[in-house]
């Protein structure tokens, strides 16, 4: 902990005016900023409230007049994304469907991934991890190409399964190194015990290791839902109409040329394209910066 | 059988995903890699002709605007967002009431997908009804912020929006690089009577020097990856004014059917990322097995 606040020699030579109005100062600092990050979520959410010719005559930060939540239900289940109108509706759905099976798959491949790396260290194990870990940061322009021909001969291009395919695949990488990272810190002592005790490989895992393992499986479950239901590359690029993402379906609407431009309407999208993420964040912040710093500073 | 299934199930539950790795990552690497060395346009051919994709690339006024764009883009991304983050950290580091709070309000932003950032700032930039009508309602009829529509300025959109977005990320890495300082070199140095903002800069910044390469590293790779929030702010547009490599790899492979073009940029791509992050991997990778 660094303490330079109120420091024992300053306390007796600055005066007690002077040092107020430095925590005055702060504050009002940090006020300001916190202004600067939620004035687009506050300007997103007014919007989304006011009527049309509202937002025609009057000012982007003032309160909506009248609140009214026509733009929320168009939003829902009536904008066009492109020839179809049937709102975000659909696509919500169709990325709950992409997300939940690929989080599952890529959790539990990542959690029988990182023990093994961990605790069985064979031969080898270690090139393995490496070769994982360099997957974990390239752009994936440089897959686009190939994957879309794989799908294509898989006889999955375009379809849900096909995504959720390529999202566990890629998603690999940072899942084995969650677990890895934190399995490793379990003694290797407790799996040679249980293994002179006659427990098998499976039998370990899941009555020693998967009981410790509720907070790294929360940290990675955040990540990869994040990951995946704010995915745009794979959704924009692996899909069709039909199977779009949110994510899609909201640049769709919002960049949808037919029609007089309904900025309520994007916004209250917009919002429901990222309710979920931001939700999991308020109720779970604390695991989702340990995933984010996890996934960014090694190790 | 099953006692060899027994000792060989760690390989074996390893294996697929393995296997998945060599060829959805490094198959398809060398896959990308071979197909931009050929005639390939609407579908892939394999008879190499050497390097005539990337002459081709170098030689085409939308790449090298993509690239240029990337140049201007990458730095201020990254030097704002370290600035700003380190700033906010060490206001955030003096014994703060409301501490998690405030946190919690700077770091929302890095939860929510770029393309819901873009839609946000594309509405809040707008020149008819964003801020240029609001200031000019506010008594000033020749404010003028048109940086969205403007060729020349709207590369600066999109630095302002990502900025917004990965900050908050930047403080929280730089707070947790200020929590572990060591107190006792702090404390000695107050004790000696050594002014506050000389403590930072002479113990406390230079001690974190691992924590800027880590975010240095992150913000990089963000930058060059840079593709949703650009489709969604500005399309990449006016024309092509704020293309990046990403949008011209994509319009390339999915909108012109040009797959040479297409794979020699992702090519380009993935040399500059491995340029920045092989040596840090390898250097992480090294310090830890020694």
């Amino acid at each position: 902990m660094t303490d330079l606040s109120m420091p024992q020699t300053q306390t007796r030579t600055q005066s007690a005016t002077g040092k107020i109005a430095l925590r005055w100062l702060l504050y009002v600092l940090l006020g300001l900023f916190a202004l600067y990050y939620l004035m687009p979520l506050f300007v997103m959410l007014t919007t989304s409230l006011k009527s049309l010719e509202e937002i025609r005559t009057g000012s982007l930060i003032s309160l909506p007049r009248e609140v009214s939540f026509d733009a929320w239900k168009t939003a829902w289940s009536g904008a066009c994304t492109g020839i179809q109108c049937e709102g975000l509706r659909p696509y919500f759905w169709n990325s709950v469907l992409i997300a939940v099976p690929a989080v599952f798959l890529s959790t539990l491949i990542g959690a029988l991934n990182g023990y093994v790396v961990a605790q069985w260290r064979f031969k080898g194990a270690n090139i393995i991890f490496s070769l994982m870990l360099f997957g974990c940061f390239i752009p994936f322009q440089v897959v686009l190409l190939p994957m879309a021909r794989l799908l294509g001969m898989m006889g999955i291009a375009g379809t849900i399964p096909g995504l959720i395919f390529v999202h566990v695949i890629y998603g690999l990488g940072f899942t084995t190194l969650f677990f890895r990272n934190y399995y490793v810190t379990i003694p290797s002592e407790l799996t040679k015990a249980a293994r002179v005790d006659g427990a098998g490989f499976l039998r370990i895992f899941w009555s020693i290791f998967m009981p410790l393992s509720l907070p790294i499986i929360v940290v990675t479950v955040i990540w990869q839902f994040t990951q995946i239901w704010n995915d745009f590359l794979f959704g924009v690029s692996f899909s069709q109409a039909g199977t779009q993402p949110v994510t899609v379906a909201l640049n769709n609407i919002v960049n949808s040329t037919t029609g007089v431009k309904e900025y309520n309407v994007d916004m209250a999208a917009a919002i429901i394209a990222g309710l979920p993420t931001l939700l999991v964040y308020v109720v779970a912040g604390k695991y989702f910066i340990r995933g984010l710093t996890a996934g960014s500073v090694k190790g | 059988m099953s006692e060899w299934l027994e000792n060989h199930l760690p390989k074996v539950v390893l294996a697929p995903s393995f296997i998945a790795v060599l060829i959805f990552v490094y198959g398809f690497i060398g896959w990308t890699a071979w197909v931009s060395l050929t005639r390939s346009k609407l579908l892939p051919k394999y008879e190499i002709h050497g390097f005539i994709q990337y002459e081709r690339l170098f030689d085409s006024p939308r790449w090298d605007t993509a690239i240029n764009n990337l140049y201007i883009f990458g730095a201020l991304f990254i030097v704002i967002a370290m600035v700003l983050g380190l700033l906010l950290a060490i206001l955030l580091d003096q014994k703060i009431r409301v501490e998690g709070v405030i946190r919690t309000i700077y770091l929302y932003p890095m939860a929510l997908s770029m393309i819901v950032t873009g839609t946000a700032w594309k509405w809040i930039l707008n020149p008819g009804l964003g801020i240029e009508s609001m200031v000019q309602g506010w008594g000033f009829p020749n404010f003028e912020f048109d940086w969205l529509v403007n060729p020349d300025y709207a590369i600066y959109t999109i630095v302002i929006a990502a900025i917004w977005q990965s900050s908050g990320f930047v403080m929280a890495l730089f707070l947790a690089g200020l929590r572990s300082v060591d107190g006792e070199i702090i404390k000695a140095a107050q004790v000696d009577g050594i002014p506050t903002w000389r403590i930072y800069t002479a113990i406390i910044i230079p001690s974190m020097a691992p924590i800027f390469l880590s975010a240095f590293i992150v913000l990089a790779h963000l930058a060059i990856k840079s593709f949703d929030l650009v489709i969604a702010l500005t399309g990449g547009g006016p024309g092509y004014a704020t293309d990046l490599p990403a949008t011209y790899m994509y319009a390339m492979a999915f909108s012109r059917g040009d797959i040479g073009q297409a794979a020699s940029s992702a090519m380009i791509m993935m040399l500059v990322v491995f340029a920045i992050v092989v040596p840090y991997l390898y250097s992480e990778l090294r310090a830890k097995n020694d």
